[in-house]
């Protein structure tokens, strides 16, 4: 006789179920073919995770004395704590509910209505028989350590620092360029109100670096992330700048003695020079320069040291070590940014081949009264202002060679190239675009703006950008080759000045990055967030979320919003003080413990000890994470492992074999 | 009867952490793969049991897939490699068995990998097809039925049906 | 209880070696008492009784019945159903009645390649005309019949309803001893009986609970066979790569196989609550394979893994040697 009374909840999750599987014969079946393992109540639902779907669980909780609750909805990672929730609110404890996934593992991947319904029947029942020998359990609870980590110092992360540091917690804010500001401190203005990128950036800037909750540590990486919400440790490896900073007062002498320019890459997008010893920008924060030791003459040749000798405050110190930190925190908040679309991929747009094809990053340093021109828009000779600049749109985005999506701020930002060039030079200005996509406050009125300044749109995506003059005006400029798809026609624009809106990449170690922290990447590279609508900021490791680019493009006021919303949450977090966690565990039972010491050096977070004394093995429960190898690996069956045990697993592949159907199990 | 596909079941083992997540994406990006797989969440490869395995073949199962994070990136740490050893030792037992390796299969699949996955499915559920049923418990049973007491030894009766499969 | 007032015993000897028979005798003059206590009823092996005399006795005469030796043919098969429908407590003695043990791992092959072999290949045997046994063969004056013998090695319990287990290869004298004395006291002085289906005889942990050796974290770098390595005194077998079964299986035998240097080959059966002992081992042993670094290229650690692997010769054979029967599996499937 079935010693519990289960309930089942089949959510038609709009169509989204009921499109593929037949739910309705499903509850029935459920009902029925199950009812000897102790299903009392099988019913179905338009949206099971809504209130009312929910009050229909705990009213049967309630009036049906439901020993334990199986919704049969979508994947546990979206809404297992919401019906967990709903049960504890009925009264039961939350871990004597199972949500099994009948969406994401079977109406959204199937399309035979019969054989997913047949699948959804042994998930199903596979949930019931696991459920059967679910145990009551208690959260663990961890205290929240307040302190902050933020990877990251582009405007996503000064926001999110800002926000905690504000509000009295301390922050730890890693960056791995020697300044924080990330691209936002490359540009000039901002959309669509050209706003001075540096005057509105600068002044946060300098409030992170004399903020008194906020540690900055720059030119710095992250190098390792052990433990989980409330109580990471975090190893930090702080790059040796060479520079004592204690001593520096930042004067930049030693910038104007080097004596080695190199081309610099990052901030200035290689359109630009810095030195051996450089701070990225004049307004750095923190003030202090870094010595790029691959192109010191010192560390090259062992001699030179004129920064060293030209330095009042004998700040240079060459035998100065990488620093290795320790930190710990309670929460990471994970801006890393992105990067710019390489735009040599693209071939056919002569980007690297044609001199006065320039990338979007390049052109806002070209723009920038403190960039290499001083701001003055010119050719890659740098004395010729361009009388013709075409403007591509899209460039390895919405394209399937490179990437699908939409990098979402090319069109504005191409806008505003536009509206800089027409202001600046009186070139004539052809804008080159597929869609015109200028959906936010302000953005289309800017585009109507820019509109009536006389520049020119021209509809579909360019074939090829080129040097080769079919006629006497087309010499000596490039010819941008495109069928204007609004007349059918296909054009030959000859400009002197080609600027490619390059797409938002994920960062290029964003996979490594993610790993480190233990959260996902999209297919695309972008981190993924717990819930695309509802939760864009968290996400599926506790502890961890995510701001900025990093989650996908998005443009300036996207990004502070989302830094600001990330340090909400932790902030959230921090207030609560300690939370609940997962009391997902192994367990020693002694008395069934041989002393065979085959665990005791399988787990990596060290929770597995020998008691000498007693001659067994023992399991630290704060030290472990539950993953269950030990369970597995335990002849003696003397470690359980709570939500995994053995019997739970074994019983979810009887119902998932359907062999409760076949033989009743007599327990 | 004869002329309809086989249609193997086969048993997945997800790690919480990445295949699991990887089948959720999968099914958000709606990409589809035959339905033949049933999954079962566990925290980590690591914590496949090779006892899970045989239940699953002696429940009739016609292949059993295990995934976990790719090496170098269990959320554990290492023990994805733990699931690796067990499952090249399980390999070489249950080929002992009669039961062909393959259908036990081992896949690394990340988060980001439902595609990947979903692929990996494709792929398995085709080769177990192309193998053909295991069905366990029939081969278990062989001579297992429970045969009906019959008097006297002495006297020496069996009955036909015995005679019949013993010939 | 018949005239005498004496409790009936009955002792039976299917598919075994005749060892559990010897080891009941081991417990050395407490055969005396059992002898005072019992009234033996039916024991082939020491008294001269017939199927018959069994036949005809009501049902559930015998008070205690240890039953040895696996099912291998239908004349096990048929005695089991009669031993349990005669016997008021059925015990599984011994490693072959429980979990197949030995005669099971003949559940890796099939009826006819043992008969191939067995009465064929076998270099000493001689049979020209090639005669297989058949169940039934028919001579001028009927048929004969003789046991079918099954295509798969069964445990007791998967015949007939079981009431208790004594494991072991044998099981040992003085749990044998030990059983018999609570047995005693509960027909005679009305004890508690353990409650049905418990394993008896045996102890809850693991035989390395017994083992002296004293025991250190594991890693192995390569398996041993017996012949192939002397072992260290004083060190956990399995540290050393010899194939100890010890943590898989049930102690009670008092770990007297690891004490002399042998690894334990596993006949107490499995723990509590294991589904397979085999299994058990398996996942342990792999567990514990300690080449190979996380950082490795996946192919070169996959490399790693097989060199160890290889030196585990026959790991069925060796995980399953007396639990094939009681496996999850039960037999292998054999090609056709």
């Amino acid at each position: 006789m079935p010693q519990e009374r289960i309930g089942v909840y089949v959510c038609h999750c709009g169509s989204n179920i009921a499109g593929t599987v037949d739910v309705e014969e499903l509850t029935a079946w459920a009902g029925e073919a199950l009812r000897h393992r102790g299903v009392v109540v099988a019913r179905d639902y338009k949206f099971m995770c809504s209130s009312l779907g929910q009050d229909l669980i705990a009213k049967d909780i309630k009036e049906d004395a439901l020993t334990r609750v199986v919704v049969a909805a979508c994947s546990p990672h979206l809404h297992e704590a919401t019906f967990r929730k709903a049960c504890a609110d009925a009264g039961m404890n939350p871990y004597l509910c199972e949500l099994v996934s009948i969406r994401e593992q079977v109406s959204w991947v199937h399309t035979d209505k019969a054989a997913a319904t047949a699948k959804a029947k042994a998930v199903i029942s596979g949930g019931v028989e696991r459920v059967i020998h679910h145990a009551p359990l208690e959260p663990m609870s961890v205290p929240i350590n307040p302190a902050t980590l933020v990877v990251g110092g582009g405007i996503a992360g000064i926001q999110a620092a800002m926000e905690i540091a504000d509000s009295g917690f301390h922050v730890y804010l890693v960056e791995r360029e020697p300044s924080i500001g990330g691209h936002m401190a490359q540009f000039d203005k901002t959309f669509p109100t050209l706003d001075c990128a540096a005057c509105i950036l600068t002044p946060k800037m300098v409030s992170i670096g004399s903020h008194p909750h906020i540690t900055l540590l720059t030119y710095s990486e992250v190098e390792q992330v052990d433990g989980y919400v409330g109580n990471f440790n975090v190893t930090v490896r702080k790059k040796a700048s060479y520079v004592n900073s204690d001593l520096c007062t930042g004067c930049s002498v030693c910038e104007e003695k080097c004596p080695k320019s190199v081309i610099d890459p990052v901030f200035e997008a290689g359109l630009g020079y810095r030195k051996a010893i450089y701070r990225s920008f004049p307004q750095a924060v923190p003030k202090f320069p870094v010595i790029d030791a691959d192109n010191c003459i010192y560390f090259d040749t062992g001699k030179c040291k004129a920064c060293e000798i030209h330095c009042e405050a004998g700040a240079i110190d060459f035998e100065q070590e990488d620093q290795i930190l320790e930190l710990n925190v309670g929460n990471i908040i994970l801006a890393t940014g992105y990067d710019l679309f390489d735009a040599r991929r693209e071939t056919q747009y002569g980007y690297g081949r044609l001199a006065n094809v320039f990338t979007s990053l390049e052109f806002e340093r070209l723009t920038n009264a403190a960039g290499p021109t001083n701001g003055n828009i010119v050719l890659r000779d740098g004395e010729t202002t361009p009388k013709s600049v075409g403007i591509i749109h899209c460039v390895g985005s919405r394209d399937r060679k490179f990437n699908n999506y939409c990098s979402v701020i090319c069109c504005m930002q191409s806008l505003k190239f536009a509206h800089l060039v027409k202001e600046r030079t009186g070139a004539e200005v052809f804008n080159f675009y597929i869609d015109m996509r200028t959906a936010y406050k302000e953005y289309d009125e800017f585009y109507q703006r820019v509109l009536s300044e006389g520049v020119h749109f021209i509809r579909g995506r360019v074939a090829e950008v080129t040097d080769v003059s079919n006629t006497p005006e087309e010499e000596d400029k490039l010819v941008i080759q495109i069928e204007d798809t609004r007349i059918g026609r296909q054009r030959r624009i000859p400009v002197d000045m080609v600027i490619l809106s390059a797409a938002l990449e994920p960062r290029h170690d964003s996979d490594e990055v993610a790993h480190q922290f233990g959260i996902s990447c999209s297919v695309n590279g972008w981190f993924i967030e717990k819930h695309p609508k509802l939760d864009p900021v968290a996400t599926m490791t506790e502890g961890i979320y995510i701001a900025g680019c990093a989650q996908g493009p998005k443009d300036i006021p996207s990004t502070v919003t989302q830094g600001a919303a990330a340090a909400a949450r932790v902030l959230g977090r921090i207030q609560q003080k300690e939370m609940a966690l997962e009391p997902i565990r192994a367990e020693v039972t002694e008395a069934l413990c041989s002393g065979c010491r085959i665990c005791n050096n399988l787990c990596p977070y060290t929770a597995i000890v020998f008691d000498e004394a007693k001659e067994v093995s023992v399991i630290n429960a704060a030290l472990c994470q539950g993953c269950g190898t030990c369970v597995a690996a335990c002849p003696s069956n003397a470690i359980s492992g709570t939500q995994f045990s053995n019997e739970q697993v074994m019983a979810q592949l009887h119902g998932l074999l359907m062999l409760n159907i076949m033989e009743p199990v007599v327990s | 009867m004869n002329n309809e596909q086989f249609e193997p079941v086969i048993i997945g083992f997800t790690c919480n952490w990445c295949s699991y997540r990887a089948a959720d994406l999968a099914g958000t990006a709606r990409v589809k793969y035959p339905p033949n797989v049933r999954l079962i969440r566990l925290m980590c490869s690591g914590r496949i049991d090779p006892t899970f395995v045989l239940q699953a073949f002696a429940g009739g199962a016609d292949g059993v897939l295990i995934t976990g994070c790719h090496p170098g990136e269990c959320h554990y740490l290492e023990q994805n490699l733990k699931a690796l050893r067990r499952t090249m030792l399980l390999q070489r037992t249950v080929a002992q068995f009669g039961i062909e390796p393959e259908r036990v299969r081992l896949v690394w699949a990340s988060a980001a990998e439902g595609v990947y996955l979903a692929n990996a499915i494709t792929e398995m559920v085709e080769e177990i097809r192309a193998l053909g049923p295991l069905n366990w418990p029939q081969v278990a049973a062989l001579n297992g039925k429970s045969h009906v007491l019959t008097p006297a030894i002495a006297s020496v009766v069996v009955s036909e049906e015995l005679v019949e499969a013993a010939i | 209880m018949n005239e005498n007032g004496k409790p009936k015993f009955g002792m039976y000897w299917a598919s075994s070696c005749g060892g559990c028979e010897i080891s009941v005798l081991n417990i050395g003059e407490h055969i005396l008492t059992v002898d005072e206590v019992f009234d033996v009823v039916f024991w082939p092996v020491a008294t001269d009784f017939k199927y018959e005399d069994v036949r005809g006795y009501p049902d559930g005469y015998i008070d205690l019945c240890l039953f040895n030796g696996a099912i291998r043919n239908s004349e096990n098969e048929e005695m089991a159903h009669l031993l349990r429908q005669k016997s008021k407590v059925l015990v599984a003695f011994g490693s072959c009645a429980y979990e197949g043990c030995i005669p099971a791992l003949a559940n890796f092959t099939s009826r006819e390649a043992i008969f191939q072999t067995v009465y064929l290949d076998s270099p000493s045997v001689d049979n020209p005309g090639r005669v297989i046994p058949q169940p039934v063969t028919a001579v001028p004056e009927g048929q004969l019949h003789i046991p079918e013998f099954y295509n798969t090695v069964k445990s007791l319990d998967q015949v007939v309803d079981v009431d208790y287990t004594i494991p072991g290869c044998p099981p040992e004298p003085h749990q044998i001893w030990a059983v018999l004395q609570v047995v005693v006291a509960a027909l005679t002085q009305g004890a508690e009986l353990p409650p049905k289906g418990s394993i008896i005889g045996a102890k809850e942990t693991a035989v390395c609970d017994e083992c002296l050796h004293p025991k250190s974290e594991k890693k192995i770098f390569r398996f041993y066979r017996p012949y192939e390595k002397v072992p260290e005194p004083g060190v956990c077998l399995l540290e050393q790569g010899i194939v100890c079964m010890g943590p898989a299986t049930r102690g009670g035998c008092g770990a007297l196989c690891p004490q002399v240097g042998m690894g334990c080959r596993g006949c107490y059966g499995p723990l509590g609550g294991v589904a397979d002992q085999g299994a058990r081992m398996l996942s342990a042993v792999a567990s514990v394979i300690g080449v190979g670094e996380p950082e490795m290229d996946e192919r070169m650690l996959e490399r790693e893994f097989e060199t160890v692997m290889d030196t585990l010769v026959d790991p069925a054979g060796t995980f399953y040697r007396f639990s094939m029967a009681h496996s999850l599996l039960k037999r292998a499937k054999i090609k056709d």
